[in-house]
Formats: structure tokens, sequence, C-alpha cells
């Protein structure tokens, strides 16, 4: 790889001990991201795919191998808020408007309340939502919130996007929406994103490289570089080129399964 | 109009079943004088007698709203005899047992939530604490605090309200302060956030609105708590003394008037609190 690695991961072992025994829910994961790469993860539920993103996070310890964010641990590396994190919902809180949810980050960051003001406009106006700064949650349409909680993640400037399905819970004409959205906010702001989805089109349409995971131990068990152009239109997806990157990441899927189960 | 109807179709059926109730309750008395007199009874004039009767078992609706006009509107309240007066004594106690029992009652949740010794400690004592009648306690209550010097009835009679008040504020902010799921949890992790600051701007905000239904059960039991307090410790003032005297000097009158006269007090206390949440909800953009 070219540039220098933002996310590296060498021989990463998870094990989860539960009531009926353990399980292991990630094992020997190696796997470098280089710095403005996007990078998705795709398998069934139970791959791992988003345990690997809490573990770059932090949220989780490894129980073996080794992760490394800008060269430090995830621990040091959120102290240095290098990354943010969208979840799967959006998780607004409903007693805080639109603005004051993006402005969480900054005041438990300590911001000065005029940087404050600046970066919510910025980020809200990148999200496509000015005007809506003082609008509740509720008041929002489940995309709009999806796309302020994005905003809240871009809020302080990290450099790592980690995005945990973010779009799943959406329906497809807003997905499609929010994938074009995305990619833009990817191509202007330079950001490493590492990006977990269940759709197939949603992983080629997006990312520079997608990596194919599967269960019963979680695994990595195919990495596939993306050669479309970084300037992708909608109906990039009925190229044969598209087509076959999508078909090869479905094989893979399949091939994690059939010693699955 | 229409949350008002239902409310007032209740208040009608409970008044019918009253009248009815008066005529069985004070006949036996009616009977009993009419056999000495050797008068003949007819049913209409047994009806009219039991609704009429100076020291009835069950007092009519009638006779409680005369007692009620001549014991709150139409004596001065400064006088021994205003239900105003006494109302205004039990308000008193009640409000500071409401304080009181609030404050204990997110002191002890904020411990529960944040340390396991304190909910392995606290948690089983607090349930226990509700299971011993608040009668049996009361006494105790006022003869410790008297024998450590403290002075009137204030201060004993909040602390038994504070005793019932506290409980359903301490479930509810536990639950409360619970609220946040992993995910929230998991969101002020990425941000390193402090135990203070995920306090401050996550738990205590999400648990608001189940402080404020808490608060409306809390009040209600603060003025029960007074109420209680009044009745076993000899207090001669304030609605629960009311009870207590109208009781011994056989004024079913008395009763009435002032237990009519705490059911009024207790609905206005949870409906200003009913509106304080509105407002706080609404400022807080729960509300749709």
């Amino acid at each position: 790889m070219s540039q220098a690695a933002v996310i590296e991961a060498r021989n990463l072992d998870l094990t989860f001990e539960t009531g009926d025994g353990s399980i292991q829910a990630l094992r020997d994961v190696t796997l470098e991201i280089g710095k403005g790469e996007f990078v998705s993860f795709i398998g069934p539920s139970g791959c791992g795919k988003t345990t690997f993103l809490r573990v770059v996070a932090g949220l989780e310890t490894p129980t073996g191998g080794e992760v490394r964010v800008n060269g430090t641990s995830p621990d040091e590396a959120r102290r240095d808020r290098a990354y943010g994190y969208v979840f799967q919902e959006a998780g607004l809180y409903p007693w805080r408007t639109i603005a004051g949810n993006v402005r969480l980050p900054l005041e438990i960051m300590g911001y000065s309340r005029s940087e404050m003001a600046d970066r919510v406009n910025r980020v809200l106006e990148l999200v496509e939502l000015s005007g809506f700064e003082n609008k509740h949650p509720w008041q929002l349409s489940g995309g709009m919130q999806q796309r302020a909680s994005i905003a809240r993640a871009l809020a302080f400037d990290a450099d790592i996007l980690l995005m945990d399905e973010p779009f799943g819970a959406l329906d497809e004409i807003v997905r499609d929406h929010l994938n074009e959205q995305l990619l833009r906010l990817w191509d202007h702001t330079g950001k490493t994103i590492g990006f977990v989805t269940h759709s197939i089109p949603e992983a080629v349409y997006l990312s520079t490289r997608v990596v194919v995971m599967s269960p019963r131990p979680g695994r990595i068990t195919d990495i596939i570089d993306n050669p479309l152009p970084r300037e992708r239109p909608l109906d990039i997806r009925d190229t044969p080129e598209f087509l076959e990157i999508a078909q090869r990441i479905r094989k893979g899927l399949r091939a994690g399964h059939s010693y699955g189960d | 109009m229409n949350r008002i109807l239902p409310v007032l179709a209740v208040l009608a059926a409970i008044l019918a079943i009253w009248y009815v109730a008066v005529v069985p309750m004070n006949a036996g008395w009616t009977v009993a004088q009419a056999e000495r007199a050797g008068q003949e009874l007819t049913f209409p004039d047994l009806v009219a007698d039991t609704m009429d009767q100076d020291r009835p078992r069950l007092p009519a609706p009638h006779q409680v709203a005369a007692e009620l006009k001549k014991t709150v509107l139409d004596t001065k309240v400064t006088s021994k005899r205003s239900l105003v007066f006494h109302g205004w004594i039990t308000l008193q106690s009640t409000l500071w047992g409401f304080a009181l029992g609030t404050v204990v009652g997110i002191g002890m949740a904020v411990s529960i939530v944040y340390s396991r010794t304190a909910n392995m400690s606290l948690m089983p004592w607090a349930i226990i604490s509700q299971t011993i009648p608040i009668v049996a306690i009361a006494p105790m209550i006022i003869v410790v605090l008297a024998t450590l010097g403290v002075e009137g009835r204030t201060v004993p009679k909040a602390i038994i309200s504070a005793y019932l008040c506290f409980f359903p504020v301490l479930v509810s902010m536990v639950k409360g302060l619970r609220s946040p799921g992993p995910m929230q949890i998991d969101l002020m992790k990425t941000y390193s956030a402090s135990a203070g600051q995920t306090f401050w701007k996550l738990r205590l905000p999400a648990s608001v609105p189940y402080l404020f239904t808490s608060l409306k059960v809390g009040i209600a039991a603060a003025l029960v708590g007074t109420i209680v307090g009044e009745l076993p410790t000899g207090a001669i003032q304030g609605l629960g003394a009311r009870i207590l005297i109208g009781d011994q000097f056989g004024n079913p009158l008395m009763i009435w008037s002032a237990l009519i006269a705490a059911a009024c007090l207790a609905g206005a206390l949870v409906s200003i609190v009913a509106v304080l949440q509105s407002l706080a909800l609404q400022r807080m953009g729960y509300a749709r």
C-alpha cells in the first residue's frame, strides 16, 4: 500500500465468555487501512464486522493480537479524538435540538462557545441540514436523523469515521440518497472511513476496498480492491464492472457460509 | 370538555352511590327514634330523616358540603375552626416532606446506579422500609425526635411524610438514570467523556420524564404521610388531627369534611406537578 496505514490490525483475536460457553467473535484478523481509504466490511450476522469496528474504536478489548490506530493504541487514539463513530441508530438525544446534539461532543471536549457555533454550522451544512438547527429529533425523518448523527461524528474533525450500518434501518430511496451524499462528503474531506454494511451494492458503490467476513469464528475471507473511479454516479451500479465486483463479493460470502453451517 | 366529561360522570356516579348508601346506613337510628316515640314511619319520611341527622353514621353529600362551606368559606382562615387553617398546617409539612423525600430519593438513586455496593445494600432496605406500616413507625419517629430536642410537630411530620414519598422517587429515578441504552453509553465513551459528563449530559436529562411521573405519586404519598403523621401523635392541628378529633367526639361531619378537603388538596398538588411536568417536558423538547 502506498499510503501510510492509519488502522493496523495484526492477528486479532476476540473471544466473548458467555453463560453457555465462549464465542469467538474474531479470529486471526489482519488488516491495514491506509489514509483516505473507504473500507467496507460485509458479511452475515455474527461475522465480527461490528466487533472489529468496536475494537478499533476501543469499545472492545481484543483477547489476542494487536491493533494500532495512528500508530497508537485505540484508547490513546480515542483520547486524541482520532475518530468519530456513527451507530446503527441515530441515537440523538430527544431533549436536545439538532444543533444541540451536534454540539454534544464539542461540549464534552471543551470547545469555546464561538468555535462550537462555527463547527455546528459547518457540519450541518455538510450533511445538508442547515435550517434545522432548532428542530428536535422527533421532528425529523429517519434519514435526516441519521444525517444529524453523522454531523455529530464529524463535528470535532476526527480523521477517521467508523460507521456501523448507519443506513441499515432506512428505506432504499433514502439510502441511495445518503450513499451519494456520504461519497461526496468523503471526497471533500479526505477522511478514512470504515463502514459496516449488510448490503452488497452499498459496499461496492461506496468503498475503495471491500472486506468480506464470515462467522463462527468471525474472520476475513476475502479482501477486494474496488477499481471503480472516485467519481461515482448512482447509475454506475448498472455497469458490468460494478456487477463483477458484486458477483465476487457474493461468491466470497457463499464460500464463507459453505463450511460455516 | 372531552376531558372534563368522564370525570364529571364518575363524580356523579359516586354521589349517586353515596346518596343511596346513606339510607341503610342511617336508617337504624331513625327507626329506633320512631319506635321510641311510637310513630308510624313512611318510607319518604325515613329517607328524609336519614339525610338530615345531626350525628349520622354516614353523612349525606349535601351535609358534608354545608359543613365544608361553614368551615372553609364562613370561618376566618386564622380561626382554629377553619379547615383552611388546618389544611395550611398539613400543606406545610407535606411540602417539606415532599422536598426532603425527593432529595433523599434522587440521592439514593444516584448512589445505587453508580455503586454496586449501594445497589446491593440500599435497595433491599428501601423496599423493606415500605413494608413497615407507617402508623407503627410514626410515634417512634416523634419520640426519637423529641428526645433529640426537636420542638414542634412540623419536622417529625415532614420526616414521616418523606418516608412515604422518597420510595416512588427512588424507584423511578433508578429506572430513569439507567434508561440510556448501551449505544448511548458507548457514544459517550467514544468522546472519552468523564463519569460526571455522562451523568449531567446523558443520565440526568434522560431521567427527567421518569422523575416527574414519580413526583406526581410522591406528592400524593407525602400528603398521606403527613395526615398519618397527624393521627397517632396527639396533634391538634392539621387535617389528620381533624379526622382524629372528629372520630373521638363522634362527629362524622368533621371527619368527612376533612377527608374531602384532603382529597381536594391532593388533587390540587398532583395537578400542579402535572402542569410543571408538561411545561418542563415541553421546554426539553419531549412534547410532540
